[in-house]
């Protein structure tokens, strides 16, 4: 009961106090104006390049912006903790790991969706593309998946952001690699071989697949592997990512870097 | 001669601090390359002319991408180290102070002009040749100098915001998406066409265009520089608004 309580409670209260991108000031422009910029960046590109639909660059680039929400607000809401000087006193609670730090995820999952689904309805709105009905309710589903799986990495991040200074250049370079490895400009067959493989492994990479796929009309069954390949690479990096915080924090208290700035 | 002084002065002063910031310094460097990345994969599906138009516009990309957040965070910064108070009650014009801190941001912006060029060359194939070399260096000092007086402008337009820094990135998309560094303006709806025209970065980035692949830059200098002339203007003045507001109700330090 105390877990579950440190799990929803406690995570909301954490993403609350520690992720204040929040504010108005900050939430408007970046998880709302900017990704309706970046899809309108690469529709015009590829517009200009002459390859790939405007579907193709909305679908992509909506699902991939998730990435800001999921791996800042994770990163911020655990490594946070590091620069509000709370750290220690975190850590020193008999509290479990694993809905202390996981319970955290929800609501940067729910940020991420909801991050995703308002790029793809305006972006898509303003570049004119047209998604079947009957394929609203598997894209929600797919969104939710991709948006698990790139919560994930960030929790990887958040784990490393314990130790290394400057988390904000980490998560823009993880954001980064996410735009030019997981085929959501790209498609991974004009990729080189090395770079489709690596793909594989990223979230975001079979969560777009499956989402351009849905909006072509396809039904949720015949993307079931990808989803699934999606929700798999999730939980994969959301235990590394555990492990890494666990095995972070027995490195902090050995090398007494828990307050390091 | 003692203004020179001072900008010649603030301005290294701030190469020196903003090369050792790896927020400024290597993702300043490493950030652009992504998106270079990407428009080169995008482009060399199209003719060889197609990729040394994305190589030129992309290498440009990251000196707006080193100015934009940067610039945008700049009087924020001051005030959390608490040197803003300072800064405004020192005897030189505020605007002397900080325009060369805008223009340090923006020349940081030639590493990554130089580090995608480079990319481009070893990963891609593109082989930029300068047409003119003397004409090309002209318009990249320029189109530097119009982009930090264009970070001045932003910088000074945002000092009543305390998170300015997420005004100036939102920035970042639509100045590389209008001003033609990937896309031709010709592509985009009439009205934002007279948009992209107010804006230096347009005109810089068509003048190092025409210096590289052989055409007369000089209209377009002239224009870039004009702009970023204004730019510096209309920040004086705001400047002196700001100030004199911030001043009479105490609220510089936003506290």
């Amino acid at each position: 009961m105390t877990g579950l309580r440190i799990f929803f409670i406690g995570g909301v209260t954490s993403y609350r106090a520690l992720f204040n991108w929040l504010s108005p000031w900050i939430f408007v422009p970046t998880f709302l104006v900017a990704p309706i910029f970046q899809i309108l960046l690469f529709v015009y590109i590829g517009r200009s390049a002459g390859v790939q639909s405007d579907e193709f660059y909305v679908i992509g680039n909506a699902l991939q912006y998730a990435a800001i929400p999921c791996i800042f607000a994770m990163s911020n809401t655990i490594a946070g903790e590091r620069f509000q000087q709370t750290l220690g006193y975190i850590l020193a609670t008999p509290a479990g790991r694993l809905p202390l730090f996981v319970g955290r995820s929800l609501p940067v999952i729910v940020n991420g969706m909801g991050v995703s689904a308002f790029a793809l309805v305006v972006g898509g709105a303003i570049v004119g593309i047209h998604v079947p009905a009957s394929s609203v309710g598997a894209l929600a589903l797919v969104i939710a998946i991709s948006a698990f799986a790139c919560t994930g990495l960030g929790l990887v991040s958040a784990a490393i952001g314990l130790l290394a200074r400057d988390t904000a250049t980490l998560n823009n370079i993880v954001f980064g690699l996410l735009l030019v490895f997981t085929g959501a400009n790209v498609p991974l067959h004009e990729l080189p071989g090395w770079m489709s493989t690596i793909a594989q492994g990223l979230p975001l990479t079979h969560g777009i697949e499956a989402a351009r796929r849905l909006a072509e009309g396809a039904s949720l069954s015949s993307v079931d592997r990808l989803v699934g390949a999606e929700a798999l690479v999730g939980v994969l990096y959301a235990f590394v990512g555990y492990l890494f915080l666990t095995a972070m924090e027995w490195q902090s208290r050995n090398r007494a870097t828990l307050e390091r700035l | 001669m003692r203004a020179a002084r001072l900008l010649a002065v603030g301005w290294l002063l701030h190469i020196k601090m903003l090369s050792r910031s790896s927020f400024n310094g290597v993702l300043g460097l490493v950030y652009p390359l992504f998106f270079a990345t990407v428009a080169f994969f995008l482009f060399r599906e199209g003719s060889p002319h197609a990729l040394l138009y994305a190589s030129l516009g992309a290498s440009v990309m990251g000196i707006w991408s080193a100015t934009s957040t940067a610039a945008g965070a700049a009087l924020q910064r001051e005030r959390w180290q608490g040197t803003l108070e300072l800064l405004v009650a020192a005897t030189a014009h505020f605007s002397l102070v900080l325009l060369p801190v805008t223009i340090a941001m923006s020349t940081i912006g030639l590493y990554s002009m130089a580090t995608t060029l480079l990319w481009g060359r070893i990963l891609f194939g593109i082989d930029v040749s300068i047409v003119h070399p003397v004409l090309f260096a002209a318009s990249v000092v320029a189109t530097i100098v119009a982009i930090g007086m264009c970070g001045f402008l932003l910088a000074v337009s945002f000092v009543r915001y305390r998170t300015a820094w997420a005004l100036g990135n939102l920035l970042e998309y639509p100045i590389w998406l209008i001003c033609g560094f990937l896309v031709p303006l010709s592509l985009f709806p009439g009205w934002v066409r007279p948009i992209s025209w107010m804006l230096a970065p347009t005109w810089g980035m068509r003048a190092i265009r025409e210096s590289a692949l052989g055409g007369s830059p000089l209209p377009d200098l002239g224009v870039c520089l004009a702009l970023g002339a204004g730019y510096t203007l209309a920040g004086v003045l705001v400047v002196e608004t700001m100030l004199t507001a911030a001043r009479s109700r105490a609220t510089v330090s936003l506290t």
